[in-house]
């Protein structure tokens, strides 16, 4: 069953960035594409649990802030060492200039 | 109470247990309040910068090596070999490191590329310092997990003298080499390579014994040693910049603190030195924000040294300060340069939110 929360809006985020999103004891991330399409994934790396919002967004890809992990942040994979375990990605939508995620 | 005069160095020892219960490994570091903007500027990649130093790398390791084989024979060989082995076996060094963390080029297969050269130029197994490498950004000088701690206290100055020609490091990394391909991993190893991550390790060592042995049966074949001057040796006698620029990152600094202002230095370096070092020299600014490309840590550095220790004036500047430093701790383990921060600056050990 769908649980859609409002992330923030969208004008918060500058094309190809991200932004930290935290919600009911959890953390996200929350990234806005060059072509302005939303993605949600968890908010830690998967090696060592830095959060991922303070990382660089570059080709659809969020790079770690610790250890430049890399990840497609539209899919979740993890794309080589130190970054090994994917991410999990969360549905989005865009209403009315809100960015909601489907934490289901 | 912890015997500071004899610190456990190794990664499955006392002391690494210890930093696990005090907090000390994996915790947050200080960070310098720079901003998402001017830090998303800064961290942008470019190919341009890393190509031009590549390429030049590459031309003046052909230079100085082909001179030296033209000249084989001659003492006039002396001094280009000697700048080849600089090349080789030092300045790989800055190569190996920025391009494992994938901040050099922008292109992903260049990084990529660039890094297994140099990683056998400079004898690190790329999968082995890969991890070893994370580790030491995790837990910088925190002894016990910190696998790359250059002069651990009390320092052995007759090993680092003898490292001056990789003759320690370079013996160790042979018998590393050698395990490796028996397919395992010393037990310091197992602990930061994953096991996913282990086959790569026996197959490169392979490989690489395989290389050797062809240096080496080229050598026996043409009866000359010119072989393994170029290839191989390089790494021994040119790699005395990699050990006079790499003490000056940590050595003699405190240990197991979470603030990089106090366990790294900067040293301004002259353009020559910053060419081959790949501006590793401000090595504060790239432990505390490891995402910023080495042509952009001097504008990095300009944007945070008021919230930090003033920088060495010049390598000589650092020695005055190391070599001192080094002497003291073989007598007394427990001294080590303390750096005073600005005014200025933050507050040591507070985790500052950059926004």
């Amino acid at each position: 069953m769908s649980q859609w929360v409002a992330a923030c809006r969208a004008e918060e985020i500058d094309a190809e960035d991200v932004k930290r999103f935290d919600h009911a004891g959890r953390t996200f991330a929350i990234y806005r594409s060059p072509d302005d399409a939303y993605y949600a994934t968890d908010g830690l790396c998967t090696h060592e649990q830095v959060h991922l919002a303070d990382g660089f967004v570059m080709d659809g890809i969020i790079e770690c802030p610790m250890h430049n992990g890399r990840f497609d942040y539209r899919t979740g994979e993890a794309k080589g060492a130190p970054a090994c375990v994917n991410l999990r990605t969360y549905p989005v939508k865009l209403e009315s200039g809100t960015v909601f995620i489907d934490l289901d | 109470m912890i015997d500071r005069a004899k610190r456990d160095y190794s990664l499955v020892g006392r002391d690494g247990q210890l930093a696990l219960e005090k907090g000390l490994a994996g915790a947050a570091w200080y960070r310098s309040p720079v901003s998402r903007k001017r830090l998303k500027e800064l961290m942008q990649r470019r190919d341009g910068p890393a190509i031009r130093d590549t390429l030049l790398w590459f031309a003046a390791l052909g230079v100085t090596g082909g001179l030296a084989c033209y000249l084989w024979g001659s003492w006039w060989a002396v001094p280009f070999f000697a700048a080849y082995g600089v090349l080789y076996g030092s300045a790989s060094d800055s190569r190996w490191h920025e391009c494992g963390h994938g901040t050099a080029f922008r292109t992903r297969w260049m990084n990529d590329a660039v890094y297994q050269i140099a990683c056998f130029m400079v004898l690190r197994e790329p999968t082995i310092w890969r991890w070893s490498h994370t580790r030491h950004h995790t837990d910088t000088l925190i002894v016990g997990r910190d696998p790359e701690i250059a002069a651990p206290r009390p320092p052995n100055i007759p090993g680092l003298i003898l490292n001056l020609f990789a003759i320690r490091s370079g013996l160790a990394f042979f018998g590393k080499l050698l395990l490796h391909t028996t397919g395992r991993l010393a037990a310091d190893e197992a602990t930061y390579v994953p096991e996913a991550e282990r086959g790569k390790v026996y197959v490169v060592a392979r490989i690489w014994v395989l290389a050797y042995a062809a240096v080496i049966a080229s050598c026996l074949y043409w009866s000359t040693l010119l072989p393994v001057m170029l290839v191989g040796l390089p790494s021994f006698y040119g790699g005395w910049l990699l050990l006079v620029f790499g003490l000056t990152q940590h050595a003699g600094l405190a240990e197991d603190v979470l603030d990089h202002r106090l366990n790294c230095r900067t040293v301004y370096m002259n353009p020559l030195f910053r060419f081959l070092y790949w501006n590793m020299n401000y090595h504060v600014e790239h432990h505390m924000f490891p995402m910023v490309p080495y042509h952009a840590l001097p504008a990095l550095h300009a944007e945070m040294k008021a919230d930090t220790a003033p920088a060495y004036p010049s390598v000589l500047a650092a020695y005055r300060e190391i070599i001192p430093a080094l002497l003291r701790q073989a007598k007394d383990p427990t001294s080590f340069v303390r750096r005073d921060l600005p005014a200025t600056a933050a507050s040591a050990g507070a985790v500052v939110a950059a926004e």
